[in-house]
Order: C-alpha cells, then sequence, then structure tokens
C-alpha cells in the first residue's frame, strides 16, 4: 500500500504545531496502524528527519497509552479498538490519513502526538478508590453476595482504559463518560457504599477544576469509546450525584 | 568421617567489662560442621531467644557432662537449658554435612530461611522480626520502581503503613504498567469449589509446575497468603466474575487438577492493577506516595554498602535526577523483551534489574523464560510485538494439527479449510500424548508439543508455524446445555450453535473480539491458529525470604524476582505473587531492616556517591547522542531477538548456546559504535530511552546464554536438546537441583556462578509427568 500521511507535529508544549505531509509506500494491510508509524520512524531516522513521537506500549488494546485522532476520529475508523488494533486493512491503497494527538484543554501536547492526560489520574485521586486498608483482614471475600447483573456492569463499567478518547471525541471536551464508568462501578457494588457521596462529589469537582467540559448527551463517547462504556454510567453518575445533594 | 562441634555463646554487643552481672544477654548457639575428607568447615549461627543474666552463665558449660550452659542460680534454668536442648535438635546435620563435603554451594547467599515447620515459618517469622514504630516509619523514605501488581500494591500498602514512598513508572501513569494486561485470572487456595483444593495443593502444584526449581519456604507462603489476595481484592471493589448465587466463580487453569482461578473475563490483571491503582490513588491524595510518571530508573546509589537511592531520567524534559531513601524496591517486571518479539508492553525493560545486578545484586536464573503456548502466530517482518491469548481457552478449545501431512500443506496454501477436515484426521496431540491433563497440560508442555508438530512439518500457517485451537465441541457441548436448561430442543444445531456461541462469548468475547480484530478472521466460525511466543521470564534478580537482594537496602518484588516459580510458571499465579509480594510480604520483611535505621536521619541526595552515579549516566547519555553511527536502536533490537529466539528459545543446545554468546558480544561491540540516535537529550525522546534499554538487554542476552549453556539439564521452560528422554520429555538432573545466581564482574561471560541449593523437604522431587 502506498500512503499520504499528514501528521500534527509539534517540538513541544510551549511552541506552536503544524501539519507535515510524509509519503509512505510498502506498507502491508496485517501491520498495525502503530506498526505502519515505526515503518515511517524507520524511514524518518534513515533519513536524519526527527521520528514522529507517539504515546504507546502494551499493543494489544488494555494499557490505554495510544492515543491517535485519525481522520477525524479518536482511534481511527474501526468500532470498539484502540489505535494499537487498528489494522491497515481499514485503508485503502493511496489513502491520505490525517493523523492528530488528542485534543482538549486538559490534555497539553507534551510533543507532536503525545499528549499529558494526568488530569485523569488527578480525578482518581480525588475519590476513585475505596477507603480500606491493604491489610488482607478483611472479611472473607464470599461473605457478602453481589447479584450477578450488578457484579457485571459494575465489571463493564471497570473496564475503562483511561484513554481520553471519550475527551478527544467531545466537543465539549467532556470527561463524564471516564469518571461516570469509575462511580458507576463502585456505586454498583456493596463495598462502595459507605463513602459514595463523598466520591462522587470530589470527583467531580475535581473534573471540574481540570477544565473538562459538560455532557450535552451527543453519545459521540460512546460510539468512540474502545471499551464500549455505556452511556448509562453518566446518567447514573448524575443521578449518585443529585443523591449526595440531598444529603 | 566428620567432626562436629557444638558452641553457646552470650551476644556480647560491647566488650565483656562494661557489663554488670545482672546485665541480661541473648544466647547464640554456633554449630561448626567440618568433614575431615575435605578439611571445611561451615558454621550455622542460631539466635535462641533465650536470655541469661551473666551471673548466671556457666562458662565452663562444654566441660560439664550434662552440658547446661545456664547455672542453677537461674531460677528457670531448667526450662532454659530444656529449650536451648531443643533447638539444637533443629539443626540438619545432613544437610550441613553434604553441604560442606560438596562445596560448590556458596557460602555468599543466604536465604535467611526462617527456623520452625514449613506452615509457620512465615507466621512465626513476622511474629519475631523487627518492627519499625509509626512515629518512626514518617521519618524513613522508601523508593519503590515500578507499579505494577508488585509495586502498585507495594506502594500503596507500605504508605498506609506511614512510610514516605516514592513510586516511579515510565508510562504516562501508574495504571498502565503491563500487569493490565494479564487475561486470565489469579489463583487462591479458597476452596470455594469444594474439589479438595488447599494451601498445600496449591504449593505443591507450583513447585511441580516449577518442575522443582523454585524455593519451597517462599512458595508455600504465596500459598498461605494467597486467600487473602481475593478478601482483599473484592473488599477493593475488584468485580470479579460471579455465579448466579452472587458468590465468586472460578475456572481452572494448566498444570493442576482443581478448579482455583478467580477471574474478571479476560482482563483479570486489568482489575486487579486498577485495584492496586486505587489504593495508591488513596495514598498520593494523603500526600504519603510521591507519584513520579514517565520517568525512568536509570541506575542505583550505593552508599556504604547500602542501596540508598536512584538516578533517573524525566522522559519529557530529560531532566537526569537524584532520588535518595532509606531503602529501594525494584518492582520493574520481566527481561522477555530481550527476545524482541515477545508479549511483554513495548517498554518493558531489564534496565532497572540489570543496573541493580551491575551494582551487586546476583542475577538468578536468567535463561528460565516462559514461552506460553496460546500466541498469535507472527504475520511478518514488520511485527513489533505478539499478542497473548489467553490460557483460559485451553479450558474449551482444543488444539490440534492435521493427521496427514497432506492435508496440512493444503491447509498452509489455502486449498483446504480447517473445518472440512474429517474428526478421524484430526490429531489432537495433547489429548493423545498427556490423556490425564489434556490441553490443560503446563506451559512448557504444551508449547514444545506444538513446536514439535510444526517442526514435524504439520503447522497450518502460511509459516507452517502455527497450530489450531478449536472451539466447535465446546460450542456444541454449552449449547445442548443451555437448550435442555431453556426446555428448547437440543438436537435443534442452529439453535445449540447460537446458544453455544453466546455463552462461549460470555466467557471469551474479548479475546475472540481482540483475535479477529488482529487476525480478521472469525474464531467462532473457524478455529483459531495459535504458536508459542515469550511471556514471561522465571529468572529474576536474587531474593532472601525477606525478599532482599545481596545488596543491603535493595528489594525485589514480583516478576523482576526469581523466587517462586522454578523453571516454569502456572498459569493465573503471576498476579499471585506480585500482589502477595507487594501486600502482604515485603511491607513486613522490609520492616525488619528499616528498624535499624530509625536514628539515621533523612539521607541527603549531593554526596560524592550520588554525584558520580548521575555523572555516569550523564556520560553514557552523551555517548548515544554524539556517536552519530548508521543504524538504528531497533535494527540491534530485532537482531538480538533473532538469536535468542533461534539459539536460547524452546529447545537448545550446547552448540547453538556457545555461538550466541559469541554473536551477542560482536552484536554489542557493532551497537555501541554504529547505533544512531536521533533528536536531543532534554526533549522526549523514545529513540533515546530505547537505546539506554536495549544496550542493557545486550548484556543481559549474553548472561542469559551463559545460564543456559551451564545448566545442563532439561527443566521446566528450559529445554536442552541433549537431555531427553526417548519420547522427547525433559530431563532433569539431581545435581543441577539448585539456582544459579551470578555475581557481576564485567563482561557477563565473566560472570561468577554461586550455587543455592534447593532443599525440598515437604515435598517428593519426582518425575514431572501430566500423562
Amino acid at each position: 500500500m502506498r500512503l499520504t500521511l499528514k501528521i500534527w507535529r509539534q517540538k513541544n508544549s510551549e511552541t506552536k504545531g503544524k501539519i507535515e505531509t510524509y509519503n509512505i509506500d510498502d506498507i502491508s494491510p496485517d501491520m498495525s496502524f502503530l506498526e505502519m508509524l515505526d515503518v515511517l520512524n524507520a524511514k524518518l531516522i534513515n533519513e536524519d528527519q526527527e521520528p514522529v513521537s507517539f504515546d504507546h506500549d502494551c499493543r494489544e488494546g488494555i494499557c490505554g497509552s495510544c492515543s491517535l485522532f485519525i481522520n477525524g476520529r479518536a482511534h481511527g475508523p474501526d468500532r470498539r479498538i484502540t489505535t494499537c488494533q487498528l489494522h491497515m486493512r481499514k485503508f485503502k491503497d493511496g489513502d491520505t490519513i490525517y493523523i492528530e494527538p488528542f485534543r482538549a484543554k486538559a490534555f497539553p501536547v507534551i510533543k507532536d502526538l503525545v499528549v499529558d492526560r494526568s488530569a485523569f489520574d488527578r480525578i482518581q485521586h480525588a475519590g476513585g478508590y475505596i477507603s480500606i486498608n491493604t491489610s488482607g483482614n478483611t472479611q472473607d471475600a464470599n461473605a457478602t453476595p453481589v447479584n450477578k447483573e450488578d457484579a457485571d456492569a459494575a465489571f463493564d463499567a471497570a473496564t475503562c482504559i483511561g484513554c481520553g478518547a471519550c475527551v478527544a471525541t467531545c466537543k465539549n471536551s467532556s470527561a463524564m463518560l471516564f469518571v461516570g464508568a469509575k462511580v458507576s462501578q463502585y456505586s454498583l457494588l456493596p463495598q462502595g457504599q459507605t463513602e459514595a457521596s463523598r466520591r462522587v462529589v470530589n470527583m467531580v469537582n475535581q473534573m471540574d477544576l481540570e477544565g473538562f467540559g459538560n455532557c450535552s448527551n451527543t453519545g459521540a463517547c460512546e460510539v468512540e469509546c474502545p471499551k464500549g462504556i455505556s452511556l448509562d454510567n453518566i446518567a447514573r453518575m448524575n443521578r449518585e450525584l443529585v443523591k449526595a445533594s440531598f444529603k | 568421617m566428620s567432626k562436629k562441634k557444638l558452641t553457646f555463646s552470650l551476644n556480647y554487643r560491647k566488650p565483656r567489662s562494661q557489663y554488670k552481672d545482672s546485665d541480661e544477654l541473648m544466647i547464640c548457639i554456633r554449630y561448626y560442621h567440618k568433614c575431615n575428607d575435605t578439611d571445611k568447615t561451615k558454621i550455622i549461627k542460631k539466635s535462641t531467644g533465650v536470655k541469661c543474666m551473666l551471673k548466671d552463665w556457666n562458662t565452663d558449660w562444654h566441660k560439664t557432662n550434662d552440658r547446661a550452659p545456664i547455672k542453677s542460680t537461674d531460677p528457670n534454668a531448667k526450662k532454659k537449658n530444656k529449650i536451648l536442648k531443643e533447638k539444637v535438635k533443629s539443626f540438619d546435620i545432613d544437610e550441613l554435612y553434604s553441604s560442606v563435603k560438596n562445596d560448590s554451594f556458596s557460602p555468599y547467599l543466604n536465604s535467611n530461611i526462617p527456623f520452625g515447620d514449613l506452615d509457620k515459618k512465615w507466621t512465626n517469622h513476622k511474629n519475631t522480626i523487627n518492627l519499625v514504630s509509626p512515629a518512626n516509619k514518617r521519618n524513613i523514605d522508601i523508593i519503590v520502581v515500578g507499579t505494577g501488581l508488585a509495586g502498585g500494591s507495594a506502594a500503596a500498602t507500605l504508605a498506609e503503613l506511614g512510610y514516605n514512598v516514592k513510586a516511579f513508572c515510565f508510562q504516562d501513569s501508574p495504571r498502565r504498567a503491563h500487569s493490565i494486561a494479564a487475561q486470565g485470572g489469579i489463583n487462591a487456595a479458597k476452596n470455594y469449589q469444594g474439589d479438595g483444593d488447599s494451601v498445600y495443593r496449591l504449593f505443591y502444584d507450583t513447585v511441580k509446575g516449577g518442575d522443582y526449581r523454585s524455593r519451597e519456604e517462599n512458595v508455600y507462603r504465596l500459598a498461605e497468603v494467597s486467600a487473602n489476595i481475593i478478601d482483599q481484592c473484592v473488599a477493593q471493589g475488584v468485580p470479579f466474575a460471579r455465579d448466579y448465587g452472587g458468590l465468586l466463580d472460578n475456572r481452572s487453569f494448566g498444570g493442576v487438577l482443581v478448579s482455583r482461578t478467580f477471574y474478571a473475563k479476560g482482563q483479570t490483571g486489568q482489575q486487579l492493577l486498577l485495584g492496586a491503582y486505587s489504593a495508591m490513588n488513596r495514598q498520593i491524595a494523603r500526600g504519603k506516595i510521591k507519584m513520579y510518571n514517565r520517568h525512568e530508573m536509570l541506575d542505583i546509589v550505593k552508599v556504604d554498602g547500602k542501596a540508598r537511592g536512584i538516578i533517573t531520567r524525566n522522559l519529557v524534559n530529560g531532566e537526569i535526577e537524584r532520588h535518595s531513601a532509606h531503602a529501594v524496591v525494584l518492582a520493574s517486571g520481566g527481561y522477555g523483551n530481550v527476545f524482541y518479539l515477545s508479549t511483554n508492553a513495548m517498554g518493558s525493560n531489564v534496565t532497572a534489574a540489570w543496573k541493580a545486578h551491575k551494582r551487586g545484586a546476583y542475577f538468578a536464573n536468567p535463561c528460565f523464560t516462559q514461552i506460553h503456548p496460546t500466541c498469535i502466530p507472527v504475520s511478518g517482518d514488520h511485527q513489533s510485538k505478539l499478542t497473548l491469548m489467553s490460557e483460559s481457552l485451553r479450558n474449551d478449545g482444543r488444539i490440534w494439527v492435521p493427521k496427514k501431512s497432506e492435508d496440512a500443506k493444503d491447509v498452509r496454501s489455502g486449498k483446504l479449510k480447517p473445518t472440512k477436515i474429517l474428526e478421524e484426521d484430526r490429531d489432537y496431540f495433547l489429548e493423545r500424548r498427556y490423556p490425564a491433563f489434556g490441553n490443560l497440560v503446563p506451559r512448557d508442555v504444551a508449547s514444545r508439543a506444538a513446536k514439535e508438530r510444526c517442526d514435524a512439518g504439520f503447522g497450518v500457517n502460511k509459516t507452517g508455524e502455527a497450530v489450531y485451537l478449536d472451539f466447535a465441541s465446546a460450542i456444541i457441548r454449552y449449547g445442548k446445555e443451555q437448550a435442555l436448561v431453556n426446555g428448547e430442543d437440543e438436537n435443534n444445531n442452529e439453535l445449540v450453535q447460537k446458544l453455544g456461541k453466546e455463552i462461549i462469548k460470555k466467557k471469551y468475547g474479548n479475546l475472540f473480539q481482540m483475535y479477529e480484530k488482529i487476525v480478521d478472521q472469525n474464531p467462532y466460525e473457524t478455529p483459531m491458529m495459535i504458536y508459542p511466543a515469550v511471556h514471561y521470564t522465571m529468572g529474576g534478580i536474587w531474593v532472601d525470604y525477606n525478599l532482599m537482594t545481596t545488596v543491603p537496602g535493595l528489594y525485589a518484588i514480583g516478576e523482576a524476582n526469581f523466587s517462586d516459580h522454578g523453571a516454569n510458571r502456572l498459569g493465573a499465579s503471576a498476579l499471585m505473587q506480585g500482589l502477595a509480594d507487594g501486600y502482604f510480604v515485603l511491607p513486613y520483611t522490609i520492616g525488619d531492616y528499616l528498624s535499624k535505621e530509625i536514628s539515621t536521619g533523612p539521607i541527603p541526595n549531593d554526596t560524592e556517591e550520588f554525584i558520580k552515579a548521575e555523572k555516569e549516566a550523564k556520560e553514557k547519555i552523551n555517548v548515544f547522542m554524539n556517536n552519530k553511527g548508521s543504524k538504528r536502536v531497533d535494527y540491534f533490537h530485532k537482531k538480538l531477538g533473532k538469536i535468542m529466539w533461534n539459539k536460547c528459545g524452546m529447545a537448545r543446545n550446547k552448540k547453538d548456546l556457545e555461538s550466541a554468546i559469541k554473536e551477542i558480544s560482536a552484536l554489542r561491540k557493532d551497537f555501541w559504535k554504529n547505533v544512531k540516535v536521533p533528536g536531543s537529550q532534554d526533549e522526549f525522546n523514545e529513540e533515546l530511552a530505547k537505546a539506554g534499554r536495549v544496550a542493557d538487554f545486550l548484556e543481559l542476552g549474553e548472561l542469559f546464554a551463559k545460564d543456559a549453556l551451564e545448566r545442563e539439564e532439561s527443566c521446566g521452560g528450559h529445554f536442552r536438546e541433549e537431555y531427553q528422554t526417548n519420547e522427547g520429555e525433559a530431563t532433569r538432573k539431581k545435581e543441577f537441583q539448585f539456582v544459579s545466581a551470578w555475581e557481576y564482574v564485567g563482561e557477563p561471560k565473566n560472570a561468577i556462578l554461586h550455587k543455592e541449593q534447593l532443599k525440598y523437604k515437604n515435598i517428593e522431587v519426582k518425575e514431572r509427568s501430566y500423562k
């Protein structure tokens, strides 16, 4: 395959960036998108140019490191996958592909396609945990049965990989799907009830402080989420927030 | 034959003249053992916990007949003397004799195994080791490198206990450590299924699965604390799979005959890591953990022989930083990426562990590598990494290749579809060779069997390096069962297929989706293709029972150490070990060391040692930046990977290993001469980070090959072609029942071998059979 790549290049957070054009051939349809970028980088290094920086690690869709905005879509054209799981067979020979970083006020660019998503970590610090010590001296794991449907729904919410596709996709750069997923996981389990109010209030406050926008129910986040986290989680978070305000 | 000498003595801490008669002192027993035939002496020392007042001490005790060292003036003399006699009995004379006789076992390795019965060792040890008071913990700093299951759980627990923790990870968030990618599950001896599981059985399975090359006492402790892990994680809000009664569900994994694996679909590692991450977050919010994301450890700093800090590079702005602490914990994972292609994450590296090795930590059993049988086969030269398909798939998937080689040929050329091959023309080779365990044999056995079939010409993909993993019969089995439950017709094939696929989807949905995205084939309709790939490294930094390395104050936990899995790890045991080390072992044992540090005060980071280590790290980076070579880092990494896979992979032999050592050494020279690193050092520069990692892999690879060469036996994941039975099974050798701990002295091929003898007192060492 021969491709034309239009890639966002930016030296660091202080400088202005711009789109640069690169031509590349000899791309196999069996390659993953990131392997295609590896090929480009190999070429750039051999030609004494600077390789394109991008975040990646596990390359199997679970660590949440990779983050590209491809042809205007977070993680590219396919659904329910991360960029590292996108394969070149989804493109045609001769295609022009635009590759940009995830853009949001709360995700400043570090270099090229690498952004700083530590705002997500700070939201988790604000309340994304159950306050028990890790002594192991808790009750037996089977002491409190959990309804299977609730356990499964908590699991579905907990599969969020924190990649930020929801934020990058949202026209308001809202992180509500991300926060909603964590709030839901705990609110669906008996273990999370004790400090439910405190958790949701703190996490939502931190989310606002970080500069994420609000939800206007467009649902783009759900479509682009590589793990298929449902919009229901946002509704559940809002419910929890209302509940907390009456306490 | 041999001479023995026993002495009791008082533990004086200062000159005897400075003691008063009424001062009480501990008694120490020393046991000297000397073999006449070798003229070597070995001493075991044992503190007793028995105290004696100076005036009641009988200095002439050894001249008296009853050998009582405490005088009758002591009101408890009888009792105390009795205790001492009992203690003497617990010395294992035979063991000592044999270790003196074949003095190959290193006097430098003290595994610090507590005395007593196996099942009481850990409890006794916890009861007797020193503690640090809460007020003192506030004045002690600990560095934790790595934030996976081991590092994340250790950092959280240490911070909860009150220590000041600095945690480091090279990823942009601690949640992205590669533990996140673990799929299948976590073992625990809960016996919720009532199928006869117990702590002993988990211990037994782990030692046997490791082909009798792990340390018995560490493994027993692991099995003991395993049940706590599940309690802990559930309390933390980890959403494990549950059945309709609301209780936790289990599944079975390779190499065992019980169902003890807890799971959260195919994302167990993710859920457990997020649990540890949440525990960390709570401590970060309290200010007890200072988190350093996107930081790579470049070196360990030792002051007066103790680990006192690390040198790091900030991967965003390139700054080299000095961090000091009273102790350093390495939780930096395994070194599977020495093979270039592995299921490890792209960033997983050996640098932290290797730098510790170069600073004096012995590296144990580097050649023990796990090649996982169920990974997606390589598709071409562009491949950057391999993807694992969870072992849990072997619960329901059956592994086969065509029986006839012409069928295999037709399948490879695309003329024949696997679904068209008749049942009688399929070779379910694991079920054939190992009827008792079938498709659930341990990983090393399954991998070798697949390689054997492919080498014999029965491979099923273009490259001839793949076997089938087939769910057709599981779909029918589940479909029929569900049809019965629903009260529908179990002979309606279409319905059965539909229902069966639904069940399979519930169990393995995300894995099937992952497979389909990568291979572009629907595994519900056509069998998956799989092939073994490098997955986990059992070897690692040598640690004692307290998880301390040979450098005082330097600890290694999780995959980074060597202790629990021997020559082969059982499925779902890595998660168990990571969390056991981090939540329940290290936080206690480290206190014993730190109790001596309470009056040390803050560790300055501007001493000579720190400045020197920082300078060295900077110089190395300068070499990379100014090298202006012609070949990319990946060129060397790929080349190293090829050597490793071809000559130190699933089957090894003397000739190949010898040539591997030479080739790696030559490649390393080429690397330092010709490597090309673009960009600059004071910015985000992935190539520079990679160069540092590959430089260390190029040294480790050589030690790996040397270790494999010197271990002249086959055991677990280490298969030497020279040592196999007629049926192609591994031949383990009694004389290699030891841990190889390598001391760094310069070139890896000159490393000095220290042997830690492995003793099995609670388990019979048998031929490992899964037939």
